[in-house]
Parts: structure tokens; sequence; C-alpha cells
């Protein structure tokens, strides 16, 4: 087990990049402490798996340093980083039972094999596969595959972390449930850092007490605990991609630390941090947004429900704002008025959070 | 209730029923005609039941040939597939080289048959073939025309260049089927290339490998043409294959009810070692 830092990490995979849009991972710093929890989430193909990749083993880094407990394993391979890795499709050696495939990274390292069996025994426990030990692993179904990945990185005692590439995305609806809350089930009892990688926001938010959110172009955005992703993001970006419906992004003027939309003023927790350059907008979740009997005049469009709550479309000053009504209560009509929660509500320049950007 | 029953159906099958009747069933059905009944030319046939049979069964010249096929087929399926799977391994698996090798790889399997044998005809000749006068000058007695160990050889080795490459095209297309994640748990569980070869490739490469033994099994059985150019069966009968016999007993002796009834022996005998064969190692594939 180690903490992991990772300092001013770039990755390209051409040989000699030369513009910024030539590297699959822009430049990063980040510390993941022993033991955690971590969620990588983006959209596809933004480099997480890159990321993932680097710090693994498996690619070597173009720039920077990757090291564990202070030990710079930046040019070492995954063997000797002692890592485990979990990939998006099941990968189990198709000749071997369910018990050889979960004893192989051990009969590798040349483990005597009565430590081999009560291991193996001990991990099929966990992972509910001790009934099917000796069978065939090709036989089995998908999320049984998937487990035994699993198996094979939790097997061996000393991993220094286990990482997760997307490992949900062949299991189905109905098993994904059941697989994500034994993973989290898992690291409290193993201990062990996990990285998960994921382009889902349900899977990071509930499995990761740190998530770390990165852009289409390679660039994380924002680390932070889902409480802070969602209450503060740093960047329209997480504003949109996590929560749903995503965060209201509104055009906006700053003029003496007050916020204005369409000449009337709005509340803004950082109005006064704006500055005034570069494209001003405004960030409220449709959660902190209310019908009022005041405030901006705005007209509703539609109305969705979902089921726990209706979703209404409004617009106001070219824009569209929404907003969440719970079941139950009368859904607005027509003309009418919204209002913000201050605290909640924040002021972007060029799409970074006014004020946080340094 | 009765399903409506309509014949004119059967129109629409004639077409594919003509085509089978003349590219396999009436040859085939000739073949057996001859195969039980005797002539002396003037398209007068006798019938003779299973004497042909009999008599092949009986025949010495018969089981040495097909012995001399056995081992033919024996060696050139041991030395190809592995030297073919070993090709394939240290193929570069992506990059500019791939189409380079690929190609290199795919000419043997352009030349046609006669013309590797008489490519290798005159490339061991002992006088001015590169080949022969080559382990000639090297100190080696080689003279594939007299020497049956010599013409063995220049046989085997000729088939080997003509069809390795079958092998490693099949390999390899199956190596670079395996996904990536394979070889990255590999390096992940500390796995060394022996055993990323023996419970990664292997494993994978099942399919295509029972394939390239199969097509080399068949192709290599029924061997003629190239034989027949390089040593025409000889010196003696040492490199008399099934198919040599089998011409030489119907055209140069015109007996056409043994050599149907050997026809048919032949046939079977393929049939039932890719039957053997194909079921010995598919049971394994429907238990997973």
């Amino acid at each position: 087990m180690a903490e992991i830092k990772i300092e001013n990490l770039r990755h390209s995979y051409l040989a000699n990049p030369k513009s910024d849009a030539d590297y699959a991972l822009k430049r990063v710093s980040l510390t993941w402490k022993d033991g955690g929890a971590y969620a990588l989430l983006g959209p596809s193909g933004c480099g997480k798996t890159t990321m993932l990749n680097l710090v693994s083993g498996l690619l070597t880094p173009t720039e920077g340093k990757i090291s564990f407990d202070g030990r710079d394993v930046s040019m070492t391979s995954p063997e000797e980083r002692n890592i485990a890795q979990v990939f998006q499709f099941p990968v189990i050696y198709d000749t071997m039972t369910v018990f050889d495939n979960l004893a192989f990274p051990l009969r590798n390292r040349k483990v005597p094999e009565a430590e081999i069996d009560a291991r193996v025994r001990d991990i099929a426990q966990m992972l509910d596969l001790s009934a099917s030990l000796s069978k065939r692993a090709a036989g089995l179904t998908a999320d049984g595959k998937q487990k035994i990945s699993l198996g094979r990185g939790l097997v061996r005692a000393d991993v220094n972390v286990i990482m997760f590439d997307e490992p949900l995305t062949v299991i189905d609806p109905h098993l994904k449930w059941q697989l994500r809350s034994k993973l989290k089930e898992l690291h409290q009892r193993v201990g062990c850092t996990m990285i998960y990688v994921t382009h889902d926001q349900t899977e990071a938010l509930t499995f990761a007490d740190q998530v770390v959110v990165m852009n289409e172009d390679g660039e994380v955005v924002q680390s932070g605990t889902p409480i802070e992703l969602f209450e503060k993001p740093r960047h329209i970006f997480v504003g949109y991609f996590i929560g749903s419906p995503g965060m209201n992004v509104l055009p906006c003027e700053v003029r003496g630390g007050k916020a204005f939309i369409g000449g009337s003023e709005v509340p803004a927790e950082n109005a006064s941090s704006a500055t005034g350059y570069g494209k001003t907008e405004l960030g409220v979740r449709p959660e902190f947004v209310t019908i009022a009997n005041e405030g901006l005049a705005a007209e509703v469009v539609k109305v969705s429900d979902t089921g726990r709550f209706r979703i209404v479309e409004t617009r106001s000053h070219g824009a569209t704002i929404k907003l969440l009504v719970p079941e139950g209560e009368p859904a607005p009509e027509g003309l009418t008025h919204l209002a913000f929660d201050r605290a909640h509500t924040q002021i972007y320049e060029d799409g970074w959070l006014a004020g946080a950007k340094s | 209730m009765s399903k409506a029953v309509n014949n004119r159906a059967w129109l629409l099958v004639l077409p594919v029923f003509i085509i089978v009747a003349f590219n396999a069933i009436i040859p085939l059905m000739t073949v057996v005609n001859y195969s039980v009944q005797e002539t002396f030319g003037n398209n007068e046939f006798f019938w003779s039941g299973t004497r042909w049979f009999e008599e092949l069964l009986h025949d010495q010249q018969f089981y040495a040939s097909l012995g001399r096929q056995i081992v033919f087929t024996g060696l050139v399926l041991a030395i190809q597939v592995p030297l073919g799977l070993a090709i394939a391994l240290c193929m570069p698996p992506k990059g500019p080289w791939v189409s380079v090798c690929l190609v290199l790889m795919s000419l043997p399997l352009l030349v046609p048959w006669n013309v590797v044998g008489s490519m290798w005809n005159i490339m061991a000749l002992p006088d001015i073939g590169l080949l022969g006068k080559g382990l000639n000058a090297l100190g080696i007695s080689y003279n594939y025309t007299r020497q049956p160990i010599s013409a063995w050889f220049t046989v085997v080795l000729m088939d080997v260049w003509h069809w390795t490459s079958l092998v490693v095209l099949l390999c390899y297309a199956g190596l670079t089927s395996i996904p990536d994640a394979y070889y990255q748990a590999a390096k992940v569980d500390g796995a060394r290339p022996w055993a990323v070869f023996r419970f990664i490739q292997l494993p994978k490469l099942k399919h295509v490998l029972t394939i390239a033994i199969l097509l080399r099994f068949m192709d290599s059985f029924m061997i003629y043409t190239e034989v027949i150019v390089l040593t025409g069966g000889g010196p003696g009968s040492t490199t008399k294959f099934l198919s040599v016999d089998l011409v030489q007993k119907a055209l140069g002796g015109f007996d056409l009810g043994p050599a149907a009834a050997f026809s048919i022996v032949y046939f079977l005998i393929i049939l039932l070692f890719s039957w053997l064969f194909y079921t010995l190692i598919m049971p394994n594939e429907a238990q997973s």
C-alpha cells in the first residue's frame, strides 16, 4: 500500500509532441492518499485510461514523475510497481479453473503452494466464488469473469493500488449495483488504495471519496469530494457533467462586484471576486433555483415529470434555466419569477470559477 | 392441421441440385460405378463385385504408398505447424513492417504447384543447381535423383517452403485478434513470456491451429503435382505417394476398375482422418 504522488505528469502518444493538442493527457499534479477510494471521471476518450495506464506502468510518461511512498517509479514495469488492474473487458485465462486463475499472480511470484491455497480460498469467499473454484473459468458469466479479474488483484496481500478501468461496462444493469456495492465493501475490508475510472457519474460518486474530473481535452479540471463537485464546480464543465440535469449556465455581466442578467441584479456568492474581464457566466444548479414572487422574470416553457420531481424548463433573457419542483407541489405556468440561492450561485470567467484559479 | 404442399417449390431447389449433381454426385458415382466393374475397352463393362477392393486391400504396393504418405504428412505437419507458429510469433504486431512481412510470407503461396516443382527441380540439381551444387561443395553427398534420403529431404523442404506461410498467416491473424488487455493483465500478474504463450496465446490460437492442421493435413495427403515434377515418385518408388501411385494405375495402366477402387479408399482415408481429428479436438470445446 502506498501514497501515490503525481507531479507535472504529461503524456503524448506521438514521438515528438509539438503543440498542446498533441498531448492525450495535459499536465497534472495530484496526490492520492494511502487507502483512499478515488475515481477518475470524464467523457469517453478524454485520457482517463491513459492516466490510469501511466500510474500502473503499462505506459511510460512523456514527462513528469510518479512516486509511490516517495519512491520514483516513473520508469518501472507494472510488476515492479506491484499494482493490480481490472480491465473493461474481463480478462481470464480460458484454460484454467477459477482456482488456478486466482492463484496465477501468486504462482508467478513463486509463493509457496500452501499459502496460495489459503489466500485463494479467502479471496474466493469474499467474492462469493467459493462454489465455482474447481470449474473452468471460461464457463462463467461476464460478472463472474470480472470478479475473477478483481480477485487476481486482491489475491496479492501487498499490492500498492488496485485500478479499475470501467470494470462494469459489460455487466448487466441489475448486477452492476451488486458488484458496485461489493467493491465498496471490499475497499472497507481490505483498506487498499483503489482508483476507479469511469464515465458514469453515479459509479464515480458512489464509489469514491475523492473524484478527479477530466474534460474532453485530457485536462484535469477539478479534484474533490462528491459534495464539493456538486456544490462548487471549479469549471462549468464539472457543472454540466455532474448532476442530472446539469448546472444552468447563463451569460451575465459583472459590474462593481455585482452580477446582472439582462439588467436585473442576481445574487452570486463570488460576485465580488470577479474581475469582469473575459467571458462572464453565471452557474446555478437546478436544485438551487426556486419560483418566487419577485426576482428574475422568466417564462415556463416545458414541465417534464421524472417520477420523484419535475423538471421545469423556463426561458429568461434568451437563456434556458431549469429548476426542480418536488412532486405534489403545483407546477408553475406562464410568466413567473425565479430566485437563486446565493450560497450556491457562482460566477465563472472563461469557464473557470471566478477567484478560484490563481 | 395439414400444411399446404406446394410442389412448385421444388423448381427453386433445382438449380442447386443440378450444380451439386454435376460437381459432386455424378463424378463420384462414376467412380463408384467403375470400381465394381471390369472393362476390356470398347466401352464394354462386366460386373466384378468387390473384387477390386479385395485386391487393393491385399496389395503390398498400396500399403507401401500409404506408409510413405503417412510418414510424409506426419513430417510436414511436425515441421510446418511449430515453424509457422514460431514465425508468426516473431512478426511485428503493428507498424510499417507488417505489410512487408505479409507480402513476403504470401509469395510462396502464389506460385503455381508445377512451377514450385520445376523451381526446386532445377535448384536441387547436383551439377548446376544452387542447392544441389552448394551441398555437394560443402562435402555432403547429395543427389535427389539417385539417393532416397536426398529425394525425401528435397520433397519435404519444398513443401515446407511452399506451405509454411499458410500456417504463419493463419496464426498471425489469430494472434492479432487477441485484445491488448490480455497482455496487459499478464504483465500486471507478473507472467513470464512462456506463461503468456502457454496460457494466453496458445489457448486463443486453438481454433486457427485446428484449421491450419486440418488444411495442411488434407493438402499434404493429396500432394501430386510438385512431387511428379520434382522426382516423379523416384528414385525407384521411394517418393511414390498415394496420388502418384493412383495416377500411374489409372492413366498408365488404364486399369479403370482398380484405380476407381483405389480412389474410393483414398477418399475414405482422408475423410476418416479429418473426421477423427475434428472430433478429437472439438469435444473439449463443448464444455466451455
